[in-house]
This record gives structure tokens, sequence and C-alpha cells, in this order.
């Protein structure tokens, strides 16, 4: 039975996660700031809250999986799986340079806890399918988490795949939409209208909850509920900023693909209000080495 | 050396060509900034499509427009152009033979950071696979620009792969690239190195490191990979009598097997290939992934050597 949800805690946590993708982005001096913020309360609720999983055994066959189908945002993920003990913090530091295990889109073959390979956009929620299907076969427990971007479900392949989970009535799969309202080229609105999504998930056999994507008690009664749904997939509409976390990034487009200067990184250390110490990783990261 | 972006290129000739001809029309998939295809956006936005990050209803539109007798000039990253919209592509553009122009960004390696899910290593290999296809990679940004201003002047469909990084500058302003015609870049006798993209300067450097060794080496800059240029590619092999390819792709399909085909045919002689070893790339800077990748002129010299010891 899972414990209830410490909502202070989770809230450090998130900001954690958020030091910890700055931080990381401004070593690697590139990498996607905007929708690795806006998913970090997301990311948090379902690493330290919901999700079933054993860091010392990243492949235990009844462990919840997580499809991060918007790969970009892979620093968010990066920072929940040091932060859970799947690899030391210090292999943040490593993000895409040349052999690190963090690469610029997970990668299954490498990363512990990293359940598949995405980076190219519209392809997670069939995956999540699969995986979904074969728990189903071997009557597993285990749940199938997907996190989708607003602009990634103008693929089409997004609508074949939510057809299919409907047709199969996967009722183990919770997908979460990251609505922060932008893509690279602007808001979602100019570049390619998505609406009415919830009309449309509905439509196409899913229940679906509409929720504040950064009120941490409303992602854990979402997924909370979500799990006591049967017979269909459940999609969590989470209403985000992009860039939330520090008021320089939120709602920019602009910052999609850009990682903090170092400026900007000092900005944000103190609105997070983060104190250098018993930050051990800020340490390992404003080292030079 | 001077340097210039292939796709910055690309973005400002869209653009001043759009003002000379009205049937142009551009579309891109959410990456119009990176593609710059936003220069043209700005300038005549009722001819520009973002399609969202939807890239096979952007070539199916663009062969709808097409059909229509518009110049349609779709863009995205390499990785996405050729491979998520592969079967669009070659059933609603190539099979009709409209004069649809995929202008694909980012190729190859030196994408860099984001690493494997974003570098097209095998587009080259599966757009020449198409009938119908021409495929061109442009060396620099002078030959870039007189790509698109040639292209547009032949119909029919085309894949032009530029790149995120920028590119030694190495022809002269006055350069006129001609669709399926190599250009000779260093004469020499000894053996010849026929490349193309990034790889075309590299070949150059090689071949000014063999220099010092007394090696004459002929440098090709084989832009045009389909229709590729087989009485170039023949001569060389008569002449040199020992080949080497360079590309930054996979040898598998790329640049290197068009010219083996091509010898094995007409004229076979020694050769190897440089390109990607046929695995798929990872995160880096591109300074560090063509070393790592061996795609450096040094690489380039010792192929040299080696084929050398086989004629
Ligand atoms: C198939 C594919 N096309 C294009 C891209 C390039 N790309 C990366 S992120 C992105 C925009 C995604 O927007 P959204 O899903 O809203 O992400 P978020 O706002 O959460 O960062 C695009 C077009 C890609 N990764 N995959
Ligand atoms: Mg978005």
């Amino acid at each position: 039975m899972q414990k209830p949800a410490d909502i202070e805690q989770l809230k450090k946590w998130a900001k954690q996660l958020r030091m910890d993708v700055l931080m990381m982005l401004n070593k690697a001096k590139s990498g996607h700031t905007g929708g690795s913020l806006s998913a970090a309360d997301i990311v948090t609720a379902l690493y330290f809250y919901k999700m079933r999983h054993n860091p010392k055994e990243p492949k235990w066959a009844d462990r919840d999986r997580f499809v991060l189908s918007k790969g970009h945002a892979a620093p968010i993920q990066y920072a929940a799986l040091a932060r859970c003990g799947y690899f030391s913090p210090k292999e943040l530091t490593t993000l895409r340079r040349l052999g690190t295990m963090l690469q610029g889109h997970p990668d299954m073959k490498i990363t512990p806890g990293i359940d598949i390979c995405t980076g190219s956009l519209g392809q997670g929620l069939s995956m999540a399918n699969g995986m979904a299907l074969a728990l189903r076969l071997d009557k597993r427990p285990s749940r199938v988490y997907a996190l989708l971007g607003d602009g990634e479900v103008e693929e089409g392949q997004v609508w074949e795949a939510a057809m299919s989970s409907a047709h199969y009535k996967l009722d183990n799969i919770c997908a979460m939409l990251d609505f922060n309202g932008f893509q690279i080229d602007g808001a979602v609105t100019d570049i390619m209208n998505i609406e009415p999504l919830s009309e449309k998930w509905k439509a196409f056999g899913w229940h679906v909850l509409m929720i504040d994507g950064h009120d941490m008690e409303q992602i854990i009664k979402a997924l909370d509920d979500a799990e006591t749904i049967k017979g269909k997939p459940t999609m969590i509409i989470a209403k985000t900023v992009k860039g939330k976390g520090v008021s320089i990034f939120e709602g920019k487009y602009q910052y999609h693909g850009v990682p903090p200067s170092d400026e900007e990184l000092k900005k944000s250390i103190e609105e997070l209000g983060v104190s250098v110490e018993g930050w051990p990783l800020l340490k390992i990261l404003t080292s030079n080495t | 050396m001077k340097l210039l972006g292939t796709r910055e290129v690309y973005g400002d000739t869209l653009a001043e060509l759009g003002a000379l001809n009205k049937d142009i029309v551009v579309l891109d998939a959410d990456l119009s900034g990176s593609t710059r295809t936003s220069v043209f956006a700005k300038k005549f936005p009722d001819r520009f499509f973002n399609m969202g990050v939807a890239e096979a209803d952007m070539m199916g539109t663009a062969a709808g427009l097409a059909s229509c007798g518009k110049t349609a000039f779709a863009s995205t990253f390499a990785i996405f152009a050729s491979g998520r919209a592969w079967e669009q592509i070659r059933q609603s553009i190539a099979y009709p033979k409209l004069n649809v122009k995929i202008v694909a960004t980012h190729g190859g390696i030196t994408v860099g950071e984001d690493g494997a899910s974003h570098q097209a290593l095998e587009d080259i290999a599966i757009m020449r696979a198409i009938p119908n296809m021409t495929v061109i990679v442009p060396c620099d940004g002078i030959e870039a620009r007189s790509v698109i201003h040639e292209i547009v002047k032949y119909n029919g469909p085309v894949y032009v792969r530029v790149a995120r990084a920028k590119f030694p500058v190495i022809l002269p302003d006055d350069y006129k690239f001609t669709i399926g015609k190599g250009v000779v870049v260093r004469d020499g006798k000894d053996a010849a190195v026929i490349a193309n993209g990034l790889m075309v300067s590299h070949a150059i450097e090689a071949a000014n490191i063999l220099g010092k060794e007394g090696l004459n080496i002929r440098v090709i800059n084989m832009s045009t990979i389909k229709p590729i240029d087989r009485d170039l590619i023949a001569r060389a092999a008569k002449e040199t009598g020992a080949i080497v390819t360079a590309e930054e792709h996979s040898i598998i399909g790329g640049l290197g097997e068009a010219v083996a085909a091509v010898l094995a045919e007409e004229f076979p002689a020694p050769m190897k290939r440089i390109g990607i070893q046929d695995i798929f790339g990872q995160s880096g800077t591109a300074d560090e992934l063509l070393p790592h990748y061996k795609l450096m002129p040094k690489d380039i010299a010792d192929a040299v050597r080696e084929v050398i010891t086989r004629k």
C-alpha cells in the first residue's frame, strides 16, 4: 500500500530537481530549459511518490515504467534518477559530454532507470502501449506513465496511439500532458492549434483529468484517481508554465532550447532560495574540474 | 579560415528568391528558427506555413502545393525530414515527381550535443534509394547558395542536406553549382579523395598533409550524390589508381557506396570509405565527435596512404 504523500517534502524535492536541472544545463552549455522546468513537479510526484520502482534494481520486472515521450526534457528525469539513487549526482555534471551516460536524449542502453529511448517526438505513447500490453499479458501489477508535450501532440502518431490505448482498454496507462502552451517556434495556439484538447482525448475514449501541473496536491490526487479508473486509459492534462520556478524563464518560449548563462544561474539560485551550503552538487558543478 | 553556416545561407537565399519568384512557398515543422526558414516567413508570411511538429503532414501538404504549380520548400532537421516522413516523400512527392525541395538542416554528426536521436547519419542512403530523387550535400556556404538557386530552376523533387555547424569557406565567390556535376577542387595524380559536405575541407587539409610527404592528391567535391558524376569518378580512378571517399554519414548507402558502385562497373580501383562505421552517434561537441568518429584530415590521410599501398 502506498504511503500518504508528504506534500512539503515533495515540494522540496521539486526545488532540488529544478536546481539540478539549471546547474546541469549551465555546465553543459546546451539543452532544454523551459520544458524541463515545466515538468519538474510532475516528475517529482512520479519518482518520489507514485511510481513503484527500486533504484537498487533498475530492471526490476514489476516496476512501473516511465516514458518521457518529450525526450528533450531528459535533464529533469536525470535529476530525479540521481536524487533517487540510481547513480551519483556527480554524474549530472557530465550531461551531453562525450562519453557520458547522460545523453542529450534518454538512452535506455546506458542510463540506469531509463526504460526506453526517446527524443524523436510523438513516439512515446506507442511504446507505452506496448509496455502496457506486455505487462498485462504477464499479469504484472506495474503501471505505465508517459509524459507528452503540448507541441508534441501535433504528431499524428500520438493520435494513432491514443486510439490503440483505448481500443485495448489499457487502464494500466496513465499519460500526462505538460500543457505549457509553447513549442519551439512560439505559442502552440499560433503554430498549430491543438484545442479543444480535453474533448479530443475524451472522444478517443480516454478518461481525462484537468489539473494545475504545479500544484503538488492536485498532481498527487490525479495520479491516485487515475489508478482507480478501470477499462480505459487516463490522460492527465496538466496546465503548466514553461520555465516554471524561475521568473526569468517563465512563459518564455525563447528558453526552450537555451541553457541558463552564469548570470542567469546566479539569479536562479537566489530566486529558488537554495543556499550553496547543503547542496553538494552545486560545489561539484561550480568547481572547474 | 572564414566560417559560414550553410543553413544561414539557405535561409537568406530563400528569402531573396522569394522576392523574385512568387510561386515559392515554404513549409516548416516547428523548427523555423533553427532551419532559418524564419527569414522567409518574416518577409512573406502569406507564403509560409508552419505545420507544427508534424513532418509527415508537412511533406504531404508540400506535395499538394506543388501539384497546383507551387515550388514548395519543406524544411526540418535531416533526421525528421528523411526518416519520419520517408514513405510520404516516396509516395506523395517522388512517385508523382512533384516540385518539392526538401532542405534538411542539422545533417550528420556535427549536430553534436543532442545526441544519436538527432544525428542523421543515414539520410543520404534512404533518400538516394528513392527513384526521381536528386540528392545534394553542399560543401560550404558559397555552394549552398548556388545550390538553392539551381534547384529552383530544376522541376522535380530534391533533397538538400545542410548543417548545424558552420563550415570553412573553400570555394570562390563566383563558384556556380551544376546538378550532377562534381568539381575537382585540387588536382593530383597519386590518389583521389572524393568527398562532400564538411569533409571536402578536411580532404583538402589531408591533401596538404600528404603533399608534404611528396604525395600529390586530387580532391573532388561530389556535392550531388544522385545523379552521380560517373565520368569524373571513372577518370579519377584511371588517372590516379586509388580512391578514398569521405562523408559525414554512414559508410552504408551514402557517397562511399555510390562511388564504389561506379568504380565496380566502370573502372575497378582500390578504395576506402571514410564515414561513420555503421554505428549510432552520441552526445558531445562537434569538435569532439569528428575525431572520435575518425572524420578528421588525419584520418583521411591515413586512408589515402593505405589505399596507395594497394595500387
Ligand atoms: C519528430 C520530432 N520533430 C521535431 C523535433 C524537434 N523538437 C524538439 S522539442 C520540440 C517542440 C516540442 O514542444 P512541446 O512538446 O510543447 O515541448 P515542451 O514545451 O514541453 O518543451 C521540437 C519541435 C523532435 N524532437 N522530434
Ligand atoms: Mg510545450
